[in-house]
């Protein structure tokens, strides 16, 4: 990029401060500094009443022996392994769908998009009645068909049903980017295809999906962090009359550590422990992008 | 005419197969937009109904009431939740729209050392989760003596924020630079150019950043969660819901009166600029 822009002379120079202030203030409170203050605070022992102590590693080491946490640490991922995959492949699809030039493209998209505009803790409302157990919408459809009501936030269904909740939520927000993908690729590339005699299949497998890779990416990139970050559907689907979660993940137990308990020193470790997980698998995407040689 | 088109583009393939696949594809999409649908239309079923015929699983209500609509006031300070819920939700907006624009403009328009590390700096903050920054936050502000109050929930919003400076900053690039030069040649001061140039030609990308906040803030949980836990005097709608769910419990058909009036707005704000709205989401690819 050529030198853009202009050079602040003068009383220009104070405006310029004036103007990044907030941004600086952003970055040195908000963003950068958490990360150094939620480091620094997972050392101590405080509970914000009494004056804090000095844990040193203790929290971690601590959270190595932790039920809770390491329950809660294998619902994060067995959610998120449900979750990415079906998020992903289902926006697609519907993504090539609508890329079809079918008409009423704008009614199906608003549609679709209807979840992601729509408050998690609302719309969580409505599924928990659908899911109720005695007199619920999807326990009236199972009886119907003469089967025995299941408890879908039991113990057995409730990942299954969490991710299905969170999956619906998030289809339309990953077909909307798809769908702009897929409307990058030059009409060219199918009409040459088509003169060489492909098949639509192999449009689809040749051309497609190949030049889609990118954007399937970087939606793999983004359900991962929504995923390991998920809170409000669970929070309204499986939270316990005492405060507790049929199935608590990382994000939970750290509201719970340091929003319920205020124990600050194991809930910024428990965050400082979900924050390197996002970042290691961020990074060994970008690792295996590299290896398949795919540009980015 | 786009049938018209499509029919040109696909006419070399067998009409019977076409037609076939095409069935099939509108089958798909059909099916999927009413499971995407279903609980919204269940919600207005049910919100209409008598408590007596919640557990009937008819979708058209029997004995049809907006009896639910008028108990929610009674039961719980509607107005006031969805009062604090506009105002914490326009304050952060403004704060959004003003401070973003402020350091995109910086970054997009002013040549000053460390320009490119900073920006760089600002972007690997989308990576933090949000979760994290929560916790040194919370200390700050019962520190400040402003734990149950609704100042956290909107002054985090006056401090600027990455996804939309880089919203703002991408939008910025593609006006001239001449604009500001010649402005700059009579005598316009950096924060004139900002606020007479470039805040006016930016709409449509400020269009998009002000739904995009205005929603993140509506519809936050985890913040109001963290600082307005119980006080429904203060606290905001999502709280507000969480709440009557401990209450009221089996009484769903006024839980989804509350529901729809409590996402009534948003919905009609997307059905006037649904474009909008996709757009802009579009443009974000991140929530």
């Amino acid at each position: 990029m050529p030198p853009h822009g202009l050079r602040p002379q003068g009383r220009d120079r104070a405006w310029l401060l004036l103007l990044l202030a907030p941004t600086l203030l952003g970055l040195l409170l908000g963003a950068l500094g958490s990360v150094v203050a939620t480091a620094g605070l997972s050392l101590l022992h405080w509970d914000l009443l009494t004056p804090p102590g000095w844990a040193g590693l203790e929290n971690y080491a601590d959270l190595a022996g932790d039920r809770g946490f390491l329950k809660a640490l294998g619902n994060t991922l067995a959610f998120s392994a449900l979750y990415v995959p079906l998020t992903v492949a289902i926006s697609l699809g519907i993504a090539l769908l609508l890329n079809r030039r079918v008409t009423w493209v704008g009614l199906f998209r608003a549609l679709y998009f209807l979840p992601v505009i729509t408050s998690p803790t609302a719309v969580g409302l409505i599924w928990s009645w659908i899911f109720a157990q005695d007199q619920g919408l999807l326990n009236g459809i199972v009886t119907a068909l003469g089967l025995d009501p299941v408890r879908w936030l039991g113990p057995r269904m409730v990942l299954v049903s969490v991710v299905i909740v969170n999956v619906w939520g998030a289809v339309g927000e990953g077909m909307i980017v798809f769908l702009a993908g897929l409307q990058a690729v030059p009409r060219d590339y199918y009409e040459a295809a088509r003169i060489d005699g492909a098949r639509p299949r192999h449009q689809l497998l040749y051309i497609t999906l190949p030049l889609m890779v990118p954007s399937l990416f970087f939606q793999i990139v983004l359900s991962t962090i929504h995923a390991f970050q998920a809170f409000d559907y669970i929070y309204i689907l499986t939270r316990t009359g005492t405060g507790g979660s049929t199935l608590p993940t990382v994000v939970y137990s750290i509201y719970r550590t340091g929003f319920g308990f205020f124990r600050m020193g194991d809930a910024a470790a428990q965050s400082l422990t979900l924050a390197a997980m996002i970042l290691v698998l961020t990074l060994g995407y970008f690792r295996l992008q590299k290896r398949w040689g795919m540009p980015a | 005419m786009t049938a018209v088109l499509a029919l040109r583009a696909r006419s070399a393939r067998p009409r019977t197969l076409r037609l076939g696949v095409d069935a099939l594809a509108y089958a798909v999409l059909i099916a999927g937009a009413l499971l995407m649908v279903g609980p919204f239309a269940w919600m207005v079923s049910t919100s209409l109904k008598l408590p007596a015929d919640q557990f009937g699983h008819a979708l058209i209500p029997p004995h049809p009431t907006i009896e639910n609509y008028l108990s929610l006031w009674k039961i719980i300070p509607f107005d006031g939740l969805l009062w604090n819920s506009l105002k914490v939700a326009a304050i952060s907006t403004v704060g959004q729209l003003l401070t973003c624009s402020m350091g995109a403009f910086v970054f997009a328009i002013v040549r000053f050392p460390g320009r490119q590390v900073l920006f760089v700096a600002l972007l690997v903050t989308l990576m933090i989760p949000a979760q994290m920054a929560a916790i040194p936050q919370f200390v700050i502000f019962k520190f400040l003596g402003l734990y149950g109050t609704q100042a956290p929930l909107y002054l985090p919003g006056f401090l600027g924020g990455a996804f939309g400076c880089f919203l703002l900053r991408q939008y910025f690039l593609t006006i001239p630079i001449e604009l500001a030069e010649a402005a700059r040649m009579d005598g316009a001061s950096l924060l004139t150019i900002w606020w007479r140039i470039y805040l006016p030609l930016a709409r449509p990308a400020l269009a998009a950043l002000a739904i995009f906040a205005f929603l993140s803030s509506w519809n936050d949980l985890f913040s109001a969660l963290i600082y307005l836990p119980s006080d429904l005097e203060q606290t905001t709608l999502p709280v507000g819901l969480a709440l009557m769910q401990q209450q009221y419990a089996a009484q769903w058909t006024v839980m989804m009166a509350a529901v729809l009036v409590s996402i009534a707005p948003i919905l009609i704000a997307f059905s006037l600029a649904q474009r909008h709205f996709i757009e802009g989401m579009a443009l974000s690819g991140l929530k």
